[in-house]
Parts: C-alpha cells; sequence; structure tokens
C-alpha cells in the first residue's frame, strides 16, 4: 500500500461521500416536506384566533408556499455556506442546539464502543482459545442474553437496582445541579455506558470468536508453532490480526449506528444526546434541526465506514485500495 | 554413532467420541545426521502424525523423543525448535498473509532471539538468495507468489535457525510436476551444503527413491518395515511394501496384478486382530490373525527389519 495510492482512495471516497451527503439530504428534505402538518399548524394549534390571513403571512415568511424543490434549493444555497438555519423549537441556530447534543453522545457513544470493544476482545479470545470449553460456553450464553435482552428492559433493571435500591448511582441525568466536578459527570454516565455496551459487546464477542476459532484452524497457525512461537504470539500476532477483518466490518457499521440511534437508552437515562433530538425534532416540525442531526449521522456513518477500508489494507495486504 | 533424532515408543491417540484413535502404535525410530529418512504409507497411515511429533506440534500419548540422546521434555522442546524445523504440504495456507516475506523468513530467529535485527536482516538476505528467491521478494507478501516460489518462502523459513532436521511433510505434493523437481533439487543442494538430515513424509515412492537414504514404511500407525533404500526397493521384505512397490508405475513395465492387494486399510477406531494387514495381505495364515509380528531383521540382511511372520 503506497503513500500515493492511499491518497487518491480517500480523495476519492471523500468525493463519493459528498455525494452520498447531497443525495441524502434531499431524501431526507423531502421525507420531512411530505409529513403531514407543518410547523404553522403546530404554531397556531395554541392560537385558536389565528385568522387565516396571519396563517398565509406567516407561510410567507417561512417561505412555506413555495414549491418544495425551491425551499431545497434555499436551504442547500445556505448550507453550503455553513449556515444551517433556525431550529424552530429552541429558538437559537441550529449548530448552537445540536453541538451539545453531539459532544454529549461522542462521550456516551465512544466511552461505550470502547468498553464494549474491549470486552469483546477479551471475551472472544478467550472463548475461541477452547471451543466448546467451559469459558466458551459461559461466555456464549452471556453474549447472547446481551444480544436478546431488550436494551429498554436492561435500562430499567439498572436504574432499578443500582440507582433505586442500591442508591449507589445517579438515576438519569448528565450532571447533578451545583456539582461541576469530572467525578460527578462519569457517575452519571456509568448507566446508560453499561446498557449500551452490553448489547454491543454481545454481538461483537460472536464476531471475535468466530472469526478467531476459524483463524486458528489455518495452516499458518500451525507453522507459527512450528517456528516456536509462543502461544501469546501465536494468538494475538498471528491469529488476532487475520481475524480482525469481519470484526472492524461490524465494529465500523454499528459505530455508525450508533450515533442516532441510541434513542431508547438516552430517553430512559435522560441524556440529552443526538438520538433524542433528532426524535424531539422531527415530532416537533423542526426540520431545520432534524435534517442536520440525520445528515451528521450520515456523515458519521460515512467516516467510519471509510476508516474501517483503510484498516482492511493494512490488516490484509491482499486487499488493495 | 549417536542419532540426530530418536522416537522411542511413540503412541498418539485421539479422543474420537467415546472411542479413541490410534493413529500412531509403538514406532521407534531414529534420524542420523545428514541422512534422508522416508517416511512412506498411505493416507491416514499416522504419517504426517509422526512428522507433528518430531516437530513438537504433537504431543505423544507415550514413548520418548530423543535429540542427540537428550531426551526432550516441555521444558526443553522450545530450544529444540532450533534444531528440529518443519516444511509443510499447503504452501498456500502454511504462510501468514499478512506477513511480508522477510518477517516470515526472520520470524524463527526473532523467537529464538538469535542475532541483532542488522544481523537477522542480512541472514534473511542470504537465506532468500539461497532458496533462490528474487531480491525484491522480501518486501512483498506471499500472495503475490506461485506455489513454487512459496515453498521455497517456507524452506527458507525453516533454514533460518540452522537446524540439523527439517522434517517434509510432502513438501511437493500440492505443486506442479515441473516445479517439483525444482524444489526436491533445491532440497537436496541444501542439504550438501549444511548437512541437514531430512524426515521427508511422502506417499511418491519415486521421488522417495530418488532422495532417501533410508525408507520406513507405515501402516495403520505401525512400522511395518525399515530398510536402507537400495535394499528396499531391490527386494522389499514386507508383502505391503512389495505391493506398494508394485503398484508404482513405471515406465516400460505392463502392470503387474499378482500381488496388487485389494480393499480399504482397516479403520484406526478398530484395528484387526494380530497382524494389522492380514485383512489384505496374500500370505496371511492363521498365525497373522492372533500374534502380533515383531519389527525383526530379514533373514540375512541385518540393516532391513520388516514385522512379519513370512518376511521374504
Amino acid at each position: 500500500m503506497s503513500r500515493p495510492a492511499v491518497k487518491r482512495f480517500i480523495l476519492a471516497r471523500c468525493a463519493q461521500a459528498s455525494i452520498v451527503l447531497l443525495v441524502m439530504s434531499f431524501v431526507i428534505y423531502s421525507l420531512i416536506g411530505l409529513m403531514p402538518g407543518d410547523p404553522i399548524d403546530l404554531m397556531i394549534a395554541s392560537n385558536p384566533g389565528a385568522t387565516p390571513e396571519v396563517v398565509a403571512h406567516l407561510r410567507a415568511i417561512y417561505g412555506l408556499d413555495q414549491p418544495i424543490l425551491l425551499r431545497y434549493a434555499h436551504w442547500l444555497a445556505a448550507a453550503l455556506q455553513g449556515d444551517f438555519g433556525f431550529s424552530r423549537t429552541h429558538s437559537q441556530p441550529v449548530m448552537v442546539v445540536l453541538l451539545p447534543a453531539l459532544l454529549q453522545t461522542c462521550k456516551l457513544m465512544l466511552s461505550s464502543f470502547v468498553l464494549s470493544a474491549a470486552l469483546a476482545f477479551l471475551l472472544g479470545i478467550w472463548a475461541s482459545l477452547k471451543p466448546g470449553g467451559i469459558a466458551d460456553t459461559i461466555i456464549s450464553l452471556f453474549a447472547f442474553a446481551g444480544i436478546s435482552v431488550p436494551v429498554f428492559w436492561l435500562a430499567l433493571m439498572l436504574i432499578l437496582v443500582v440507582a433505586v435500591n442500591w442508591h449507589a448511582l445517579p438515576a438519569s441525568g448528565i450532571s447533578t445541579v451545583g456539582d461541576a466536578s469530572l467525578r460527578d459527570q462519569v457517575r452519571h454516565l456509568i448507566l446508560p455506558v453499561t446498557t449500551l455496551a452490553l448489547a454491543n459487546t454481545g454481538q461483537f464477542t460472536r464476531f471475535v470468536r468466530a472469526a478467531m476459532i476459524e483463524t486458528l484452524r489455518m495452516d499458518h497457525i500451525r507453522t507459527a508453532r512450528a517456528k516456536g512461537a509462543g502461544e501469546r504470539r501465536v494468538v494475538l500476532i498471528h491469529a488476532l490480526r487475520n481475524a480482525m477483518i469481519p470484526v472492524v466490518t461490524v465494529m465500523a457499521l454499528s459505530f455508525g449506528s450508533l450515533f442516532s440511534g441510541a434513542l431508547i437508552t438516552e430517553t430512559m437515562f435522560a441524556q440529552p444526546g443526538m438520538g433524542k433530538m433528532i426524535y424531539d425534532a422531527i415530532l416537533g416540525n423542526d426540520f431545520n434541526l432534524a435534517l442536520t442531526g440525520l445528515l451528521f449521522a450520515t456523515l458519521v456513518t460515512l467516516l467510519s465506514n471509510l476508516l474501517a477500508d483503510l484498516a482492511y489494507s493494512w490488516l490484509d495486504p491482499r486487499i488493495a485500495l | 554413532m549417536t542419532p540426530l533424532v530418536a522416537l522411542d515408543g511413540i503412541r498418539v491417540q485421539f479422543p474420537a467420541g467415546r472411542r479413541t484413535l490410534t493413529a500412531v502404535q509403538d514406532v521407534s525410530l531414529h534420524v542420523n545426521p545428514g541422512e534422508t529418512l522416508a517416511l512412506v504409507g498411505e493416507s491416514g497411515s499416522g504419517k504426517s502424525t509422526i512428522g507433528n511429533v518430531i516437530a513438537g506440534l504433537q504431543r505423544p500419548t507415550t514413548g520418548a523423543i530423543r535429540l542427540r540422546g537428550q531426551l526432550l521434555e516441555k521444558a526443553t522442546t522450545r530450544s529444540a525448535r532450533r534444531d528440529i524445523q518443519i516444511i509443510f504440504q499447503d504452501p498456500f495456507g502454511a504462510l501468514d498473509p499478512r506477513m511480508p516475506v522477510s518477517a516470515i523468513i526472520a520470524e524463527p530467529l526473532r523467537i529464538q532471539r538469535l542475532g541483532t535485527s542488522a544481523e537477522r536482516a542480512a541472514r534473511t538476505a542470504d537465506l532468500a538468495d539461497q532458496v533462490g528467491l528474487p531480491r525484491d521478494a522480501l518486501n512483498r507478501y506471499p500472495h503475490e507468489f506461485s506455489g513454487g516460489q512459496r515453498q521455497r518462502i517456507a524452506i527458507a523459513r525453516a533454514l533460518a535457525p540452522q537446524p540439523a532436521l527439517i522434517v517434509a511433510d510432502e513438501p511437493l505434493s500440492a505443486l506442479d510436476v515441473s516445479i517439483q523437481s525444482q524444489i526436491l533439487n533445491l532440497l537436496g543442494a541444501l542439504q550438501q551444503a549444511h548437512g541437514l538430515a531430512y524426515l521427508f513424509i511422502s506417499h511418491d515412492l519415486a521421488v522417495v527413491n530418488h532422495l532417501a537414504d533410508r525408507v520406513a514404511v507405515l501402516y495403520l500407525g505401525r512400522l511395518v518395515e525399515v530398510a536402507p533404500r537400495a535394499e528396499l526397493f531391490a527386494s522389499p521384505s514386507h508383502p505391503y511394501t512389495t505391493a506398494l512397490l508394485e503398484s508404482m508405475p513405471r515406465i516400460g513395465h505392463r502392470h503387474r496384478r499378482a500381488v496388487a492387494i485389494h480393499g480399504e486399510m482397516p479403520s484406526p477406531l478398530d484395528p484387526p486382530p494380530g497382524c494389522v494387514f492380514h485383512t489384505r495381505c496374500p500370505k496371511a495364515q492363521a498365525v497373522c490373525r492372533v500374534e502380533p509380528p515383531r519389527l525383526d531383521p530379514a533373514p540375512g540382511r541385518p540393516a532391513q527389519v520388516a514385522a512379519c511372520h513370512f518376511k521374504a
């Protein structure tokens, strides 16, 4: 893998990604436009005195009387200059609303992702060393439990046991009022991070285990043993790197979805993250916010896939970029 | 003379469900320094298992392995890797796909902590030269090479720690015939240059006749005959060896069917009583079904031993 090839590959993928983002923005814009009702309906719902003239005037101010293609063109022209518009429900520029949610999501997602990946490697490798053994049976049981237990139930149980019965950790929110310490924020993150991590750990563990079992049966593993390599070197250098490809694929895909799809966890633990923000924005017909939020999620998915592709060619020299 | 490697009463058993599969049964063998001992037999006769036992990849259920007279225990096998290396049949699967060739060849040196990294790099380049790899091969990856070249990489890797014995487990079977002779010549040249001993596992008797000093014949995990090459090919003692030689295709000879053996090798899960070959043996008598024969010298040929009640 030569340097110019990598550069060309990244440039090509960035070009692709911007086209995907453009198409996605149009699709999302149209979908939101197709939803029944518009912001004006919501605004006047609490104001029965509004006359049709006022309504028409408001529509004209918001530009909602124009055809959807024209509205999209206006939005796109502004967005390309970095102006993503105004959030109707928050009465603030979209970025002012979005950035804190993004930050919160990053904290939540990165820590749960790192935790589940680390656990998955540990457990998956351990299980693969002796398939069908005691450790493998227990780890597989745990992995299946992680995959099959519904997130909302797990969240409720954690809140009930850890927060309510034991009073060990706070049940929800991101910090205690009047306490700005890092320790307090971390304490608030533990339960949602655990909830999110457990489901992913189960899935990742299954993949690590399966890939490792397959790789450990390969002939070049026997060669490594014949060279006199110790078990640690055989497993970590020869087997793990060759087993990484399916694992990296699954992790990259779920990383993208973590950014938009943690709605249940964010709701249960009152974490003001991206999932909750997008959900509220769609319900409130706050299309600027919903649109930008969804586009961010798309961008993260595209980026994590780009990173996964770069990782493939690093992991396996047979894969050319 | 102390043998380089000696196997003493090696038995290897694998659990197969509730039963036990005996892959190798009481095999005692030795390899002298610098000699080529060929191990021949049908598939499933336990050839590769014996190779793996010697290379330290398979622990025998019972029996002892000695290297230069010294018993190999678990504690000493690690350093024994320097002296005993192995080449495998399939050169496509045997090399780690994500390691460049230089790292593959140098890894035994790294593991044994031999030399500085500069010395190892020099040695790696030298090894690549010796096995006839192009100079630019070192920075490339295994998938960029043909089968023959990969086998050369595997040989260079096996040579790296300067072993005294290389176990070659059917190193030619996966290669084209034209490439086979190249690799065969390479193995011969390396033996000359380094005084290597080979345990050459093969089912190709023509190849064995070409390069072996002595030949050991396996049947159902048991040694049936061990003899110097010339004696074995000229006057086989065991009926199984005779049958194997008869099955060898030769130009200008009509295939004689007189002693061809029939049927399949019995299952190692359920070996026949007495002599294990009696189910297919043209010479079998009542005694063969009861009494397992011992590995004794053939009449008048002390160097040729065979396990048969009616050896020739």
